[in-house]
């Protein structure tokens, strides 16, 4: 069988349905709409069967802490009367120091119980690690492909420390050059080895991550006495906003507000070679976070089970400057040195809590671990390397790709909301364009509306609109 | 003597996709360049020298050829210099909770 890039293309079907396990016509019910629920239970696994697997490699049972210095600091500068509580989940308690193991665990078991001797992951990030860390304890074999490098092999400190730490799990680790080709040669690897395909998307990650949110809600209820009032998720793929949301609403936290919060990082392209190393957070941005809300299938499975659109009531942007800004007061205020994946949404915590009552709860929903090429010192040297200026002043005013602007005071940290009511209608937009002039059935419709939490008839309206144009 | 022996841990280079090769719709940037792959194993051969191509076995025992890069790669990310912008953060904050 050919290798090249348009022979492996064509078997994509194929090398999914052996690499997952998974038959994903079978849920298909229009070029549109897909049994979502349907896929998401194929795999059998009730929530208390994921707890306890996660259990079985030490995974979750994490921490949730109040951080009263930092609630003391917003409150320093909010109305009177104003300043909700923040707590943490200290994902980083996690084995391999992020929520990523969770997310893991279940994909690396039920590889082990389906009988394949391996696992295949592409991922730059925490998520690698924690394969290669569950598929340490689990006994598998872990490929892990990491897009590094751009075309003068200069990659990212915090990717370089994902690759270190994928091969101190004894991971074999492809470091390559920017590119989506990377879809390729994960497709390739997967022929070639007989691996399981440990994807981010498939039903298991993201029932993986469902305790995370399940956790959070019954630690808010016993140790303060209610649900959280807010819960903030650091948003990129959608796993992680999906999931925890799935969990709460598990848990019985229906009302709980589910905000997700990227990093801004508008204008730089993520396939880009020049783009990729002006950038401080590899990931977190809103370089994945609108485009995998906009349209959730862009990824390396045929359906992504993360969908984020239908559980995210709200949706936050912040800037590099301000995460930095953050990250230090964890590590001064609080005394906790962590990673920036958590610190994204823990600068959206810290204006949101502006707005809300001081008997109100917000839990920032996850920790990573930090280290070598992870510190905001290492990450700003390497932005002053690739020509971006680092200064102090109102982050308002920074441009991805050219500025860092570090906050003067806490006073300076807000949010940008990023209109949900546009992401929707980009969806909808994007699914009767996918389906190439298909019409769409009532079905298809009402699909559209709950996959994006809109009213039918706006979807109605929407596709009305788009037979006219063509 | 040979830059690496049999059993070194050393990283090999391989460029997977000639530009001509690669994806359509990439950005200028990328499109222009190979796409190409850096792996890591232990030698197979009995001794090589840089840019020689060779076999390894990685990690979980597969094997790959490749242009020899490294012997014995470094890890060379860091924590980085100091960032004065950041240095007064923790004693302005800590500072603004004591005025309450």
């Amino acid at each position: 069988m050919g290798t090249s890039y348009s022979e492996i293309m064509s078997r994509k079907k194929e090398i999914l349905f052996k690499s997952t396990g998974i038959d994903y016509d079978k849920f298909e019910i229009s070029p549109i709409a897909f049994d979502y629920e349907g896929l998401m239970n194929s795999s059998g696994y009730s929530l208390e069967e994921v707890r306890k697997i996660l259990q079985e490699t030490g995974v979750g049972q994490t921490p949730l802490t109040e951080l009263k210095n930092l609630t003391d600091l917003v409150r320093s500068i909010s109305p009177s009367g104003k300043g909700g509580r923040i707590f943490v989940k200290d994902e980083a308690a996690n084995p391999s120091g992020s929520f990523k193991d969770r997310r893991a665990a279940l994909s690396i078991y039920h590889a082990k119980k389906l009988g394949y001797k391996g696992v295949v992951a592409a991922s730059s990030g925490n998520y690698g690690a924690a394969v290669a860390s569950q598929a340490a304890k689990r006994g598998l074999k872990a490929i892990i492909l990491q897009e590094t490098y751009d075309s003068r092999k200069i990659g990212q400190p915090e990717i370089l420390e994902k690759t270190r730490a994928c091969e101190a799990y004894g991971a074999e680790v492809w470091q390559l050059t920017v590119g989506p080709e990377l879809f390729y040669i994960m497709l390739q690897v997967l022929e070639e080895s007989g691996y399981f395909s440990a994807s981010l998307y498939v039903p298991t990650s993201i029932l993986g991550i469902e305790t995370l949110g399940y956790e959070l809600a019954h630690q808010s209820l016993e140790q303060e006495g209610r649900f959280p009032d807010v819960v903030l998720a650091t948003h990129a793929g959608g796993g992680n906003v999906t999931g925890t949301a799935r969990g709460l609403i598990k848990a019985g936290s229906e009302k709980t507000t589910v905000v997700g919060v990227s990093v801004d990082l508008k204008g730089l392209h993520m396939a880009s070679d020049t783009d990729f190393n002006r950038k401080s957070f590899t990931t977190g941005h809103s370089g994945f976070g609108i485009p995998f809300l906009t349209w959730p299938d862009r990824t390396d499975v045929p359906r992504n089970c993360a969908r984020g659109l239908r559980y995210l009531d709200r949706y936050v942007l912040v800037s590099q400057g301000e995460v930095f800004y953050t990250t230090e007061l964890l590590a001064r205020l609080e005394g906790m040195e962590r990673g920036p994946a958590g610190n994204t949404s823990l600068a959206g915590a810290l204006a949101v809590a502006k707005e809300m009552d001081r008997d109100q709860i917000l839990v920032v929903q996850e920790t990573e671990y930090t280290a070598a090429g992870k510190l905001p010192s290492s990450q700003l040297t390497f932005a002053r390397e690739n020509g971006i200026q680092v200064t102090r002043g109102n982050p308002r005013e920074n441009i991805p790709g050219k500025s860092i602007i570090i906050p003067q005071s806490v006073d300076q940290i807000e949010i940008e909301d990023f209109p949900m009511d546009k992401i929707r209608m980009s969806y909808i937009a994007n699914g009767i364009k996918a389906a190439k002039g298909y019409p769409l059935t009532e079905e298809d419709e009402r699909f559209l509306a709950e996959d994006s939490r809109s009213p039918l008839d706006r979807v109605h309206e929407a596709a009305e609109r788009l037979r006219l144009k063509e | 003597m040979p830059d690496a022996e049999r059993n070194n841990l050393v990283q090999i280079h391989m460029t997977i996709l000639e530009p001509h090769e690669r994806a359509d719709n990439l950005p200028p940037s990328t499109a222009g360049t190979p796409y190409e792959c850096w792996i890591k194993g232990f030698l197979i051969d009995k001794a090589a020298n840089l840019g020689e191509t060779v076999t390894i076995k990685t990690w979980i025992g597969r094997e790959f050829s490749g242009a020899l890069y490294k012997v014995n790669p470094i890890y060379d990310h860091n924590f980085g210099t100091p960032q004065k912008e950041l240095l007064p953060i923790g004693d302005e904050a800590r500072h603004q909770l004591e005025q309450r």
